[in-house]
């Protein structure tokens, strides 16, 4: 049925630079967040897109210091390599850190843990997020989300509207005309930033790989022990509840993508360096956000957590 | 690695969304999963095609309704360049989304459906692709297939949309017609075989030649807004005092002589900075750090200019204005104008004129119910309550434009460009 079924020429993108054009972008909107805010922060996953934005924050603001916390939604499912390279960023630059427990939440009655096969903390730290925000007074939060991801977030703007519960209005979006971002709120309401709305996936590799920054050990390949499921390949943890026919064994496995380990799957991959990370993105058959479980639950499932105050 | 930014609009049904697909189809941009759910969303639907409206429709409402909403941002490749596509809907509201996906762009591909030639939303298109002064417009004749290929009415359409761009266009404006087929392919990549009477080029080979707008805005006047003042205090850059910001136009040198606007202090530039790096230039578009010999007085929402390259002082602004808000912009009322990344208050002091687009004409009287409505472009004056240092939009685009923001609902409610 696909009308698309032969392509008429073959091109293929190559993987030969970064368009610095996207960092004097980035630097740009850190820049007016740090100017029209009073108390913004990043929201830091340990990802390497937000270990991008920590990274452009801080040649945004050299010689001087990245005037942003950094505050992280731990849900407790995170790899521990993730947790291990978060400290040492946070140490490496001297940065304030912030971390909010969705456990707390649980144990505040302010959200119920998810039972069954598909059990995550993921949608649940929408609220831990949101309290930390009223918690600490923050305007604006500085996130690394980006366009190419998934087609709710090809919608957002860069600058974009929170009102006083989070939620997220894709009609009521500010026009965004040149490069002019307009931050005024009103008290209460806060601003979720996107510095790297227009960056590929691609483009993020290529940016790590030429500043030469150190990531999180899980984005090569390792040995795990991992089982299938729905086609994809899960990582064991004791956070999972499988079936008695899901057997663990163990396989060398890379993650591309790093959410916490109830809602992130792996790619089988023998890619140890930068080159072969990207020669193995440029020749992919499958998206970035093809292995994030918390995407397959409904074709609407990314905007309907934004409504409710995901980032 | 560049960038080249471009426009496309166009009604519901003429193939905007399959010739996206296309080129994100054959430049290897859409992987195999996209596709499958693409396959698999098409077939839900009841159609025997593939969908590619559903690629770009992100939000539910969108799909229900099966129109565009929003702006949406499309990323593709080639080995040559990186390209930004900004895909604003067909219907609704039409103009305040065309001139905000259109606004950063330096390429505007004006789809035509073959069948139905030149229609009001193709004038619109135009009108505001040469308001915006866009350099490149490619008007693409879709659905060649379904009019076999016929030169004749290439030629028709093309004979008409120059009758237009007479009346709208602008010098150095480069204008070209591309007959293709997106469902086949035809001209878009490949050369077809189906019009062995155009001798132009695909749609591919154009966009890979043409520049980009930075390397335009590099050429004309320097133009720097201070974003912020990066003073670090320790005891390494004790004295440090730099000045942060992306330069809008030009080119900087050091050793370059500035005028600080609005104090009118002189001083020489020390170093150009990007991370401790120093460079020997700094050109458009590009985010740096300057240094100067002076201590002079120098804060956020001021510019650096070249002595002798000064741009206007205004407190009285005329300028063309796109508005973009349900509320009427009316003569009296008080705004903040956004001037690049600097504020001052406004009042509009008079609405001079609105724009007919269908007509293709300007009534020279002010609009009878007294204001501008929503999507309506109309020539305005505007007092200022302190000097906005702007060029003319045709002089300087990056210089030359600027918001109303509504300080009632601190919405975005208008976009201009002074004259």
């Amino acid at each position: 049925m696909s009308t698309f079924s032969e392509k008429t020429t073959v091109y293929q993108a190559n993987d030969s630079s970064f368009p610095r054009e996207l960092e004097d972008e980035a630097i740009y909107i850190l820049r007016e967040v740090a100017s029209q805010f009073e108390k913004p922060a990043i929201l830091f996953s340990g990802g390497k897109d937000s270990i991008t934005v920590v990274r452009l924050a801080q040649k945004a603001f050299y010689p001087g210091k990245i005037p942003f916390a950094l505050l992280h939604v731990d849900t407790g499912h995170n790899f521990p390599e993730t947790i291990e390279y978060r400290d040492w960023l946070v140490n490496k630059l001297g940065l304030e850190l912030h971390v909010r427990y969705v456990e707390d939440s649980i144990k505040q009655g302010k959200v119920k843990e998810e039972t069954g096969k598909y059990a995550s903390r993921n949608a649940l730290q929408t609220v831990t997020l949101l309290d930390a925000i009223e918690e600490f007074k923050f305007d604006a939060c500085i996130g690394g989300a980006r366009r190419d991801e998934e087609k709710a977030r090809a919608k957002e703007r860069i600058f974009s509207v929170r009102d006083d519960f989070g939620q997220w209005n894709a009609k009521k979006q500010r026009p965004e005309l040149f490069d002019m971002l307009n931050g005024k709120i009103e008290l209460g309401e806060n601003i979720r930033v996107f510095p790297i709305s227009n960056w590929t996936e691609l483009d993020v590799w290529n940016y790590i790989k030429e500043e030469e920054l150190r990531i999180p050990s899980i984005y090569f390949t390792h040995e795990r022990e991992v089982f299938e499921r729905d086609g994809m390949i899960w990582a064991d943890s004791e956070f999972i509840n499988k079936s008695e026919d899901e057997v663990p064994y163990k396989t060398q496995v890379r993650f591309r993508t790093v959410g916490d380990m109830t809602c992130t799957a792996a790619v089988l991959s023998t890619a140890d360096n930068l080159d072969d990370v990207i020669g193995e993105i440029l020749s992919a058959q499958i998206s970035e956000r093809g292995a994030r479980i918390d995407d397959k639950r409904s074709e609407a499932a990314m905007e309907k957590r934004k409504q409710a105050g995901y980032f | 690695m560049d960038i080249l930014r471009i426009a496309t609009a166009g009604s519901v049904d003429d193939g905007k969304s399959t010739l996206i697909g296309r080129l994100l189809y054959e430049t290897n941009s859409i992987t195999q999963d996209k596709i499958e759910a693409l396959e698999s969303a098409s077939k839900r639907k009841g159609l025997d095609f593939l969908d590619l409206s559903l690629l770009t429709d992100g939000l539910i409402a969108e799909r229900e309704q099966g129109i565009t909403i929003d702006v949406a941002h499309i990323y593709f490749s080639t080995p040559n360049r990186k390209y930004i596509i900004a895909d604003t809907p067909g219907h609704f509201e039409y103009t305040r989304n065309m001139v905000t996906g259109a606004s950063n762009t330096s390429v505007s591909i004006i789809l035509i459906d073959a069948r139905n030639g030149v229609v009001e939303q193709t004038k619109r298109h135009f009108y505001i692709s040469s308001m915006l002064r866009i350099k490149n417009i490619i008007v693409a004749v879709n659905k060649m297939d379904l009019v076999a290929y016929s030169q004749e009415k290439f030629e028709a359409i093309k004979a008409e949309l120059l009758g237009i761009a007479e009346q709208v266009s602008f010098e150095g404006q480069t204008l070209q017609f591309i007959p293709i087929s997106s469902l086949y392919g035809e001209n878009l990549v490949r050369k077809s075989a189906e019009t062995p009477w155009y001798e132009g080029e695909t749609l591919l080979d154009s966009l890979e030649k043409f520049s980009t707008q930075n390397s335009e805005l590099s050429t004309i006047q320097a133009r720097f807004p201070v974003q912020h003042v990066v003073r670090p205090k320790t005891e390494e850059y004790h004295d440090y005092r730099g000045y942060a910001g992306k330069i809008a136009s030009g080119t900087f040198l050091v050793g370059d002589l500035v005028e600080a606007l609005p104090s009118g202090q002189i001083s020489k530039i020390k170093t150009i900075e990007k991370f401790g790096t120093q460079l020997e230039s700094g050109n458009a578009k590009e985010s740096v750090v300057i240094t100067l010999e002076d201590n002079i007085d120098v804060s956020r929402g001021n510019m650096l200019v070249k002595v002798g390259e000064q741009p206007e002082s205004r407190k009285e602004i005329n300028a063309k204005i796109c508005w973009l808000d349900s509320q009427m912009l009316t003569v009296g009322k008080t705004y903040l104008l956004q001037h690049g990344i600097n504020r001052v208050k406004a009042k509009v002091t008079n609405i001079s004129s609105v724009i007919d687009i269908k007509n293709m004409s300007l009534s020279n009287e002010a609009p009878a119910d007294g204001g501008l409505k929503l999507n309506e472009i109309g020539w305005i004056s505007l007092k200022t309550a302190s000097p906005v240092f702007a060029d003319k939009y045709e002089e300087n685009p990056a210089n030359g434009s600027f918001i109303l923001i509504d300080e009632s609902s601190n919405g975005t409610v208008g976009v201009g460009f002074v004259e």
